[in-house]
């Protein structure tokens, strides 16, 4: 059963009328893995922020996108808002810019969960403590008290993992989640949204521009160039046999870059670029 | 190349460019362009209205307001043109210095600029005015003495930003001269930021140096001066304050004009400093740099 | 966080010595010499070289240069900044209540200040673009190009003159505070306000923002977030801003003929009294040096990222 329903999405500048991404259908089934990978300016973001309605103001879409049989272009604001966070959870690229610098992180958790669920303070730390020590944050409470700059990039990202173990959302939005991070931190993080998978069974949309991250979490791929779909099929069929051009021309320049890296590295290097 | 297309595509930011132009041209050929003598008495012309002979009218001693006018751009725009000019330079090579060598010399001329910047403005330049005595020139001294400091640290900041990306450490490992790389790596992608620095400073120094005459700390008697003008106006304000209108006129349009193309200056080279995330950190300190001498006179 | 404000003010210590260095040489750097200046404003009739010289042994200019500066200081720190050369007071009894009176018409004008550029900096980025947005920048923008003189000349001729509403000079009553004040507020707060503007208007587009929609967060606290944000920008740019309004007032004060330092000094200027001239340059200079220190500590305390960037 298909849990969402991308249908002739098109994305476009309110201001210049560019077209940014064109009749793009796809679907996600319930239980899987969608991976979106294509070059920056692909349209693989814009894609996933359509989805939950959080492009820029400048921006324009139109097409379906049904969620459970509900097309979300329809409700209104708050519908959409009631939505977000709960049953679509957005990972985003850059942990050290996702939380309000101002605050200490535990704010943006706790009013997180205080707006979803009636839970009180000590719930909400009963709940956040073990699924920040399942994502390897030890110490929960000490990270809780911290500001976004006092963390790493990697931790940031494990902490929105753990947000995202606690509200059990029913699709996991992962843009770029492991971009911004070094190679081990990268490997952890990986490792880390396997084992979400595995712990939730949830959906999941992974947009990245890493084949090496993608082979290893998605079970069906989809492939952007300047807005549109060019090919869209299993992790395996696509790996061992892409028909189209671009998809080969995508694999062949990661490849070299990932043999150039782990000669480099003398074959150290556990997720290719 | 793009930028400077930027520049003109903008017709606003082309007309300021325009008008800043033909004032210093204007200043530059006074001697020819002024229909008068500016500082020639006619007393039995006082403050007569605009005529053939006299197309601003008169002012209070029966001189010409529009040669008065005229001969004022000197002051109150080209010499401060001008120490702009060499404290923005002084700065340049100071801040250059500081951003390329760091270590030491960086810290210690960081220091000298450090105690320059904690004068303010205007109490720095009546300090100078109050021991070498009140004129023009003590307040385009003060203005050097001043802004280079400024300069020195925007320059610097820029430099470290820039001396710090990949193509100029890979010339420093091929081993290309230190001056070569300033010369041909790191200069041109300064001199934005300095055109930037110097076209803000440079409005807010044209009202600071009118101002000061104004007051009556700059220049002297009879030689005009748009501040001077004002000044002078200022004792008819009841009775004539039309009188106020010309120069008042002049160094408004003339002081937009310049803010105008600075922020226009500004807005051409922001894509490039947004795209550039690794100027994201610097760009944040070179505003936080700017506030710190915003004055407004 | 103690830290931080020690080493801030450790930093301001040095830095207030040779500021006050500066400021003691500033009297050797004159042409003109200081017992000259003293016999011809006492009105002598000849001076001989004699005089001269007993001039100088009076005011202790015989004396090698960092004794005299020691013993300058030391006087500086009792108030005590020696007598004006034109009427014989002593200079603090002039400079003291000019400060008090500079340093009110700052705090106000600093309020002011923040007051307008905060809430048109809001308005204006939540109407972006719009009409009100547009026009507010346009007029601002003519505003701060236009000499403050200018401005309140304009101000006294329709409020004053025209509307006979408020006082042109002095600072007689509360009335008296708004000419000037406005002013410099209007001056100021056209630079200001377009920094909040643009810095709300850039956390509109942070990554914690977006994160917090695909969280679910209602806008009115995305909106509190971004305030937030701006505002703490905005006390790095405010804590700036003070000391520079405190340095600038003297136009201000001449044309209301505040009773304060800008007034004082400039008459000074002219009349050439140099003790009246480098107290004034010594108090502004440690006022700012100090105000600037206790911005940065404010800065530091609301930012808490800056505390460890240093």
């Amino acid at each position: 059963m298909n849990l969402l329903e991308v249908e002739k999405l098109r994305i476009w500048d309110g201001h210049s009328g560019n077209v940014l991404v064109e009749n793009s259908t796809f679907q996600l089934k319930q239980g899987s893995c969608l991976a979106i990978v294509g070059e920056s300016g692909s349209g693989k973001s814009l894609t996933c922020r359509a989805i939950l309605r959080l492009n820029n103001n400048a921006l324009r879409q139109s097409g379906e996108i049904r969620f459970q049989g509900v097309d979300l272009s329809l409700l209104d604001e708050r519908e959409m808002r009631r939505r977000r966070g709960k049953q679509l959870y957005m990972i985003l690229q850059n942990g050290m810019r996702a939380f309000d610098p101002t605050n200490v992180i535990g704010v943006h958790l706790r009013e997180t969960l205080v707006h979803h669920y009636d839970w009180n303070a000590s719930e909400i730390t009963e709940k956040l403590k073990p699924a920040m020590l399942s994502v390897g944050l030890q110490d929960p409470i000490g990270i809780l008290n911290k500001y976004p700059h006092q963390l790493s990039g990697g931790m940031l990202q494990r902490i929105m993992i753990a947000l995202a173990i606690v509200l059990e959302p029913d699709i996991i939005l992962a843009d770029e989640p492991t971009t911004a991070l070094d190679t081990v931190s990268k490997f952890e993080v990986v490792e880390q949204f396997i084992r979400l998978r595995e712990r939730m069974g949830g959906s999941m949309i992974f947009v990245s521009h890493e084949l090496g991250v993608v082979r290893k979490l998605a079970d069906e791929v989809l492939v952007m160039k300047s807005g549109s779909i060019v090919e869209l099929g299993t992790t395996a069929d696509l790996f061992s046999n892409a028909r189209h051009e671009y998809t080969r021309y995508l694999m062949s320049s990661q490849r070299m870059l990932n043999d150039r890296f782990q000669q480099l590295m003398g074959g150290a290097g556990i997720v290719g670029r | 190349m793009k930028r400077l297309r930027y520049l003109f595509n903008n017709k606003l930011a082309a007309l300021s460019l325009i008008l800043i132009s033909a004032t210093f041209i204007v200043g530059i050929f006074a001697p020819w362009m002024a229909p008068n003598d500016p500082n020639e008495v006619h007393m039995e012309l006082r403050f007569a209205s605009p005529s053939w002979e006299f197309l601003l009218g008169n002012d209070h001693l029966g001189r010409c307001v529009l040669s008065r006018l005229i001969h004022g751009i000197r002051p109150s725009v080209l010499w401060v043109l001008a120490a702009l000019f060499v404290s923005a330079g002084l700065g340049t090579i100071i801040g250059f210095i500081a951003g390329y060598r760091r270590g030491r010399i960086d810290s210690f001329l960081m220091r000298i600029c450090d105690i320059m910047l904690s004068f303010p403005g205007y109490v720095m330049i009546l300090a100078i005015i109050g021991i070498l005595g009140v004129g023009v020139e003590n307040i385009l001294l003060a203005f050097v003495l001043i802004k280079w400091a400024w300069f020195a640290r925007i320059v610097r900041t820029s430099v470290m930003g820039y001396a710090e990306l990949e193509y100029v450490k890979f010339s420093k490992a091929l081993g290309v001269g230190n001056l070569r790389i300033m010369r041909t790596h790191i200069l041109p992608v300064t001199l934005p930021d300095i055109a930037v620095a110097s076209s803000s400073a440079y409005g807010s120094m044209v009202l600071q140096i009118s101002g000061f005459s104004f007051l009556g700390l700059g220049i002297q008697a009879p030689h005009a001066e748009w501040g001077m003008m004002l000044n002078e106006a200022r004792e008819v304000m009841f009775s004539r304050p039309e009188m106020m209108l010309a120069p008042g006129i002049m160094t408004v349009v003339f002081v937009s004009a310049v803010n105008f193309f600075a922020d226009a200056i500004q807005v051409a080279l922001d894509p490039k400093l947004r795209t550039n995330s690794s100027n994201r950190k610097y760009q944040s300190a070179l505003v936080a740099e700017k506030m710190r001498r915003d004055e407004v006179a | 966080m103690g830290g931080y404000m020690l080493r801030r003010a450790l930093v301001a210590i040095p830095l207030l010595i040779v500021v006050s260095f500066l400021t003691f040489i500033l009297n050797t750097l004159s042409p003109m010499d200081p017992a000259e200046v003293v016999l011809h404003t006492q009105g002598v009739p000849r001076i001989t070289d004699e005089l001269l010289t007993e001039t100088r042994a009076a005011l202790g200019m015989d004396r090698p240069l960092l004794t005299r500066y020691w013993d300058w200081l030391l006087s500086c720190l009792r108030l005590d900044f020696g007598d004006s050369y034109v009427t014989g007071k002593p200079v603090w009894s002039l400079l003291g209540p000019a400060f008090v009176n500079t340093l009110q018409l700052t705090l106000v004008s600093v309020i002011a200040v923040i007051l307008l550029s905060v809430a048109l900096g809001i308005l204006c980025a939540l109407k972006e673009g719009k009409l009100l947005d547009k026009s507010i920048r346009s007029v601002s923008f003519i505003l701060t190009s236009m000499p403050s003189y200018l401005l309140a000349a304009l101000l006294v001729l329709y409020f004053s003159v025209k509307l006979d509403l408020l006082p042109t000079n002095g600072m007689d009553t509360v009335g008296s505070y708004i000419l000037p004040v406005a002013v410099i507020t209007i001056s100021y707060a056209g630079i200001y306000f377009r920094i909040i503007r643009s810095s709300m208007l850039s956390n509109l587009n942070e990554d914690y923002v977006l994160f917090g929609r695909a969280c679910g967060l209602p806008e009115r606290k995305i909106t509190k977030r971004i305030l937030r944000n701006s505002l703490q920008m905005a006390v790095s740019v405010f804590c700036m801003a003070i000391p520079i309004i405190l340095g600038s007032t003297v136009v201000v004060e001449n044309i209301f003929a505040w009773p304060g330092l800008g007034t004082l000094s400039v008459k000074a200027i002219l009349a050439r009294d140099f003790p009246i001239v480098q107290a004034y340059v010594l108090v502004l200079a440690a006022a700012f040096v100090i105000v600037n220190s206790f911005s940065d500590m404010l800065n530091a305390w609301v930012n808490p990222k800056l505390r460890e960037d240093r």
